[in-house]
């Protein structure tokens, strides 16, 4: 199981991969499509290698309701119960 | 008294022989599209990768650009139209039900009365007929079959939807499938997906449109789709690969159906396709053309030196269905 800030960090690593944003950026607070200019075609990249990293499952209709990392890392963390 | 019916035997390989295309006159930029929706020309390019489209004038019909394509195709093989046994047109905006445009195409085009039939299946349309004509060629029902890929998909565009105006364009693609001394077109990898068959369709029926007046434009979920087509299909294109023998080292294009260009980048990656391989690219001048897309972007990059006569290429159409269909082939 990992924490919080381990999900976070994976996170942040996935959305520089996929989008190039600097990791540091990627804090809990910061809105995909506002603040780190992730659309919504990378925001399903991200899903996708979030899926496989944290085995995990994050559904489409899910998908639009994680407008912030803290979001994304929330529904992580519960999927993995 | 009943007597053995005798069946017939086919070549024992068939190959794509030639390949013909034909580009609709009018160069359609991403500004115009913009007069229509509230985007701008980085946006479309950056969810996208087009350009700019070709949309059809009402001259250049279903029919006609199939027959200008196919005579192409037939030239580039080397086939006059006569020998022709098959015409397979794959479409989804040819707009008489009934009877079949590949009848007419396999009269303009000058066959000996040859078979003639539509398929719809999308933008997987080219490469189920590539499979429907190979095993004809093999099966010994024909020796030469023409399958055309054709689109007018502007005549199904909202323009005033922001999610997919700017993606739709027309035009036709044409290949000859015959015997050949090697094998040319590997196993089929193919398959449907009707639980999610709302995730692109025309709006609604024809019989509802007609009395509602609501015109059925082609409606898409963008999201499901890209998530689909981008992970779901690199997993078909391995395997078609790996029923074909071929690995990725000795693999010289891929040639997915152009469907966006973030999808194709997404494929390649996921695919871990290395840069020796060629990746067809057409969407950026052309749009997508659903059946008529592989064939396109093949003949672009033949034409460009991108790839020649010979190499090997990994085909893969997917669409509205949901379809599928993946296969290895040398390219004519």
């Amino acid at each position: 199981m990992a924490t919080t800030e381990e999900i976070r960090t994976g996170l942040a690593e996935i959305v520089n991969e996929v989008a190039g944003i600097p990791t540091e950026d990627i804090q809990l607070d910061k809105s995909f499509t506002d603040d780190l200019d992730v659309d919504s075609l990378s925001m399903v990249e991200v899903v996708v290698a979030a899926e496989e990293k944290f085995s995990v499952k994050i559904p489409d209709d899910e998908v639009k309701n994680l407008k912030t990392v803290g979001d994304a890392v929330a529904y992580i963390e519960r999927s993995q119960g | 008294m009943t007597s053995a019916i005798r069946t017939s035997g086919g070549a024992q390989h068939a190959s794509i022989l030639g390949v013909g295309v034909y580009r609709p006159s009018r160069i359609v930029t991403n500004a115009e599209i913009c007069e229509h929706i509230d985007s701008s020309d980085e946006w479309i390019r950056t969810r996208s990768g087009i350009v700019s489209r070709r949309w059809a004038t009402p001259e250049e019909t279903v029919a006609s650009m199939s027959v200008a394509a196919g005579g192409k195709a037939l030239a580039s093989a080397g086939i006059q139209a006569d020998q022709v046994d098959c015409v397979l047109v794959s479409t989804v905006s040819h707009f008489s039900q009934t009877p079949a445009i590949a009848t007419t195409i396999a009269s303009e085009i000058g066959t000996d009365g040859a078979a003639a039939m539509d398929i719809s299946a999308a933008c997987a349309g080219f490469c189920y007929g590539v499979e429907l004509a190979q095993s004809m060629v093999r099966g010994g029902s024909a020796t030469y079959v023409l399958v055309i890929g054709v689109e007018r998909l502007s005549d199904l565009t909202d323009l005033k939807d922001r999610s997919t105006a700017f993606l739709f364009g027309d035009g036709a693609g044409a290949v000859v499938v015959g015997p050949s001394e090697e094998p040319g077109i590997g196993p089929v990898v193919w398959g449907s997906d009707g639980g999610a068959a709302d995730l692109i369709r025309q709006k609604a029926p024809w019989d509802d449109a007609l009395s509602s007046g609501e015109y059925p434009y082609l409606v898409m979920q963008g999201n499901p789709v890209f998530r689909w087509a981008s992970y779901a299909m690199a997993k078909v294109a391995e395997e078609a690969l790996e029923r074909a023998g071929v690995s990725i080292a000795d693999l010289d294009a891929f040639i997915p159906h152009q469907a966006n260009m973030r999808i194709t980048d997404a494929m390649v990656k996921a695919l871990k396709l290395p840069s020796h391989v060629a990746i067809a690219r057409d969407i950026a001048e052309q749009g997508n053309t659903s059946a008529a897309s592989i064939p396109l972007a093949m003949e672009r990059m033949l034409a460009a030196g991108e790839v020649k006569s010979g190499d090997t290429a990994l085909i893969i159409g997917f669409g509205a269905g949901l379809v599928y269909a993946a296969q290895v082939i040398r390219v004519p």
